[in-house]
């Protein structure tokens, strides 16, 4: 790597004015193209932010989608919203804010070099998002029983006919009731795109895992597990909009 | 404009041709062997690469375009079938688009040049940079494959309920080609703001930086905001076509017209991805060659800005037809107007760059030229169409394919095309021929004039677009306009066959033909794999030519 010849003018080198005193090591991670460990960090974390910017407006065009039809056919989003396993969905909830508990404190085991605590914290990430993905097919399993998957297969006679069902709610007309396709349609598409992050998520985690464990990031170079941690945390915090929308709010058609 | 003296009639100044050579060690013979192209994180590498496959999509895209005006030569649809015609256009404009326009300029000239212009040794992300190549590569395939296996007939706009509903194409194939192309746009977008916001070399201020820079990182901001919304309208129209699900479908309750916002929320913004990164080049080239910095530098830098900013809020101007409310209509025909003024403030401050300084006509001016007056035509018409009640009479016309194609072919391709002639002897190390290339950039004018003009008289008249045959009254145009399509043709065809021949044969260019003030200007030509020997420290505003000379004078003292 060649210095700059003027490091005092440099806004990135200001550590490399230090480099001469303290006798810094380099990593054997750090890239070539940059000029300092501290600018690699830099970009690492900021290119991950934006590319959870890109992620929340792509996730935006089906809150959007969400936010028109919710509008349009309120009284059959509520009845649908009201076949959402709720209990489910806190229990979930729960679980995936206990997964990010879990990631924080493996991006300080990692930051604090205890090579140990890091691996046990990732394993305990991974074991609360598999345990989410698990609680998330049970509930898919229970909309394939009730005929709630959008589709073929797809029925609405538990909304044009609730009495039917063991339901108190009043009954749709049949038009309306077709509508409530769509919420699950919405549903699916979100949590699916939800569980897909996930599922990325944890592949990601047994990779870092087995990094981890070799003692990569033992050594003061933490910028991966601090740029999946963002990652993870955003998967968190999508849920955390999902889950009062799709789940919670006004689930009781207005009288 | 006075070039009375004759040695002012040119700036170009390569070195003495019979002792130079190309150095002896760049970034095209560091390594050698085609899995050092493949596997290469070399940011000037992968705009190589970049610059063959969009080269070779442009071809494929333009053999459709010749297949169009072919069959419009005569009014009735004589040559193909309606419906293999109405796969032409789709495939012309996905290919266009999507494997041609968005990436040209940022993926070829802008990998190349952002990290040298800023001092760095490579972009920030050089793996995520070579990913996005195969990225593009693989939407590029799939592209290929749905032409091969039967065609889209849709429009490259994806309509719904047309694309979920009626038709029976490879609309699935397609969209996800489209899908992952556009992460390509992302990933590069994405390490253009990194590198720019992260790689700044000593004393590269933000106002030190080109504007080529600078329109890049606006056009690196749309990219990045833009085209997620894009991935998920097509997912949910493959999801739509694949479970029948009516999101889009008004039979099913779904709103065609919630389509239109998704897709038009980045397909808006990515007109301006195309632009923007031409309007840097423009930048770059009338300024070395009026030698003169840009007129109002922090003008045109914060009006790349403005531009992309005001590219969000523009979209529903494609709807008006569509049943939008009277009053979004109103607004959005008043929030189209604005993005008229940043335009306006660019061609203005290139027209004042150009007063009083001394110009030359090399070729890279002449394309510049012809953006500039191409590109004011396609943005004065573009007011016309932001009008709601010009827009109702105009729509759907031939007079939009003119505005669009004057936007992006005379300005964007011109500008690409200008680009390219201007950082050739960077690239390579070699010049390109002077007297050919000029002649192309004339053929390419006047080509382009003689297809697309006619085209706003038709539209003017009430030619519609999409249709293989039209009355018998419109021939006399049409037929004008596929002779201009083959004229344009050999002018697209020249610079391929001279650049490709100047590879071997042409003048070594030395580091700085054009006497330009850009930090890639200051390196040997072509570059080395590290850019720079050691990190620049940049002490000197942007285009500033009275630095150059001192640079220079020194440079020959010391040596002398």
């Amino acid at each position: 790597m060649i210095a700059s010849t003027n490091p005092a003018m440099h806004p990135h080198t200001h550590e490399a004015v230090d480099h001469a005193e303290h006798e810094h090591v380099a990593l054997p991670q750090h890239r070539h193209h940059f000029e300092t460990e501290e600018q690699q960090r830099e970009a690492g974390s900021f290119g991950m932010w934006l590319f959870l910017l890109t992620e929340i407006m792509f996730f935006g065009g089906m809150f959007f989608a969400y936010l028109l039809y919710r509008n349009w056919y309120y009284p059959a989003f509520t009845v649908a919203s009201n076949q959402l396993n709720v209990p489910e969905g806190a229990i979930n909830t729960v679980i995936l804010i206990t997964s990010g508990f879990f990631m924080a404190l493996g991006v300080w085991a990692a930051e604090v070099r205890k090579k140990g605590l890091l691996v046990i914290m990732l394993i305990l990430t991974t074991v609360f998002g598999l345990a989410f993905l698990g609680v998330k097919a049970d509930e898919y399993h229970e909309k394939y029983e009730l005929h709630h998957i959008p589709g073929a297969s797809f029925s609405t006679a538990m909304f044009t006919n609730p009495a039917a069902f063991g339901l108190k709610e009043e009954p749709l007309a049949p038009d309306m009731a077709q509508h409530t396709e769509i919420f699950f349609f919405l549903y699916f598409a979100m949590t699916g795109m939800h569980a897909l992050h996930m599922i990325i998520g944890i592949v990601i985690l047994f990779w870092l895992t087995w990094r981890a464990h070799r003692g990569e990031f033992s050594s003061g170079y933490v910028a991966p597990i601090e740029n999946f941690g963002l990652y993870w945390h955003f998967v968190d915090i999508v849920w955390l909009f999902l889950f009062p929308l799709l789940y919670l709010i006004n689930r009781h058609p207005l009288s | 404009m006075s070039t009375s003296t004759p040695n002012l009639h040119t700036i170009v100044s390569l070195p003495d041709q019979s002792t130079a050579k190309l150095p002896k060690r760049h970034y095209i013979n560091n390594e050698h062997g085609l899995l050092s192209w493949l596997l290469t994180g070399d940011h000037k590498r992968i705009a190589i690469l970049y610059l063959i496959s969009i080269t070779f999509f442009f071809f494929i895209g333009g053999a459709f375009a010749g297949l169009i005006r072919l069959e419009l030569l005569t009014p009735q649809s004589d040559l193909v079938a309606a419906d293999t015609y109405n796969k032409f256009f789709t495939m012309h404009g996905i290919i266009m688009i999507f494997l041609f326009l968005v990436p040209s300029v940022p993926a070829t000239l802008g990998n190349f040049l952002i990290p040298i212009m800023l001092g760095a040794k490579d972009l920030a992300f050089p793996k995520i940079n070579l990913l996005s190549w195969y990225l593009y590569l693989a939407g590029g395939t799939l592209t290929l494959a749905a032409l091969v296996l039967g065609g889209v007939d849709t429009g490259w706009t994806f309509t719904t309920p047309l694309s979920t509903h009626y038709l029976n194409t490879h609309v699935i194939t397609a969209a996800t080609a489209i899908f992952i192309a556009g992460f390509s746009s992302i990933f590069t977008g994405l390490n253009f703001i990194v590198t720019i916001h992260r790689m700044r070399a000593p004393g590269m201020t933000w106002f030190r930086m080109p504007l080529f820079v600078w329109s890049n990182y606006a056009a690196s901001i749309l990219m990045v905001l833009g085209t997620p919304v894009l991935a998920i309208a097509i997912v949910l129209v493959a999801l739509e076509r694949l479970v029948g699900i009516g999101v889009f479908d008004p039979a099913k309750g779904g709103d065609p017209l919630l389509f239109q916002h998704l897709f038009w929320f980045y397909s808006h913004p990515a007109v301006y991805i195309m632009i923007l990164p031409g309007m840097g080049v423009i930048s770059e080239v009338i300024s070395t060659f009026s030698r003169k910095r840009v007129f109002g530098y922090t003008a045109v830098a914060f009006s790349s800005v403005a531009i992309a900013l005001f590219g969000f809020f523009v979209w529903a101007h494609h709807m008006f037809i569509m049943g939008v409310s009277n009053y979004s209509a109103l607004v959005f025909s008043l929030l189209t107007m604005l993005v008229a003024v940043p335009s306006a403030i660019k061609i203005f401050n290139w027209a004042f760059t150009l007063q009083k300084g001394s110009i030359t006509f090399e070729t890279p001016m002449l394309y510049a030229f012809g953006f500039m007056g191409l590109f004011t035509i396609g943005g004065l018409t573009g007011v016309f169409l932001g009008s709601l009640g010009m827009d109702i009479h105009l729509t759907e016309t031939y007079f939009i394919v003119a505005h669009f194609h004057f936007v992006m072919v005379g300005g964007m391709l011109m500008a690409f095309l200008a680009g390219i002639h201007f950082w050739w002897p960077k690239m390579t190390g070699r010049m390109y021929p002077e007297s050919l290339s000029k002649l192309a950039a004339v053929v390419t004018f006047i080509g382009f004039n003689l297809t697309f003009l006619p085209q706003f008289i038709l539209g003017y008249l009430g030619m519609p677009r999409r249709y293989a045959a039209y009355p018998p009254e419109f021939q006399v145009l049409n037929v004008l306009s596929t002779a201009g399509a083959t004229v344009l043709g050999v002018g697209y065809m020249l610079p391929l066959l001279y650049l490709g021949w100047s590879l071997k044969y042409g003048a070594i260019a030395g580091d700085n033909p054009w006497q330009a003030t850009g930090l890639e200007w200051q390196i040997q030509s072509p570059p080395l794999t590290e850019n720079f020997i050691e990190v620049p420290i940049v002490d000197y505003e942007a285009y500033d030519y009275e630095w150059l000379e001192k640079k220079q004078r020194e440079q020959v003292t010391t040596v002398g």
